[in-house]
């Protein structure tokens, strides 16, 4: 499957909470961060999470971000960073319209 | 804390108290639970895969998820998966267990 990323990218994690099984953490929804690597193309696991096929398979990135953008309040030194892997479909240019977050 | 949209067992970021870096032993029925999800994990049989034991595990509810220690969560999920798959009914396991309690009642007397 073609990825839509490469890296260096930055991208905006969608601003979204559906129910069910999701594999993009709360804290990184809304946030922008800049794709890290490709880290392949896997079958989804929030389907197969219901026992579904999983398929057709999606591009996974990691996803790095600045630990600032994460937690303003952080103490952390100023390069401390955050990568996480995410998929394709949670994932937007991060020139799009902001829906949320930050 | 209270938004809806996060899942209560989603708590990256959140304020957490040490982390505890001492070792410890598991029991024996933990060891059992952690072979139990291989062997049913495993390609032959492919009948409990790890995102539904996380599925089941999140889905067990915000008391249940704090209540149950680490390997409970695990076979409470298990049960669930296997129960909607039909490879026992609630009956079966309902009656297997008070057969196996009883024999470790008698085991005790």
């Amino acid at each position: 499957m073609t990825a839509r990323f490469a890296p260096g990218d930055r991208v905006r994690v969608r601003w979204a909470h559906p129910p069910g099984h999701i594999r993009t953490p709360y804290y990184v929804r809304g946030k922008t961060g800049v794709i890290e690597r490709i880290c392949g193309s896997f079958r989804n696991p929030e389907e197969l999470a219901y026992a579904r096929d999983g398929q057709p398979v999606r591009p996974l990135y990691r996803v790095h971000f600045d630990q600032g953008t994460l937690w303003p309040d952080d103490q952390g030194r100023a390069n401390d960073g955050v990568e996480v892997e995410i998929f394709e479909h949670w994932l937007e240019p991060a020139g799009a319209a902001k829906e949320g977050g930050t | 804390m209270s938004d809806p949209g996060r899942g209560h067992h989603d708590m990256g970021g959140l304020p957490a108290g040490p982390v505890e870096r001492g070792e410890h032993d598991y029991a024996l029925w933990e060891k059992r639970v952690d072979a139990l999800l291989m062997l049913l994990s495993d390609k032959t049989r492919d009948l409990v895969r790890v995102d539904e034991l996380r599925r089941g595990i999140e889905q067990l509810g915000s008391g249940a998820y704090d209540e149950l220690s680490y390997y409970e969560r695990w076979i409470a999920s298990i049960t669930g998966v296997l129960l909607g798959k039909g490879v026992f009914t609630s009956d079966e396991l309902g009656r297997k267990m008070a057969e196996v309690e009883a024999r470790a009642a008698g085991d005790r007397t």
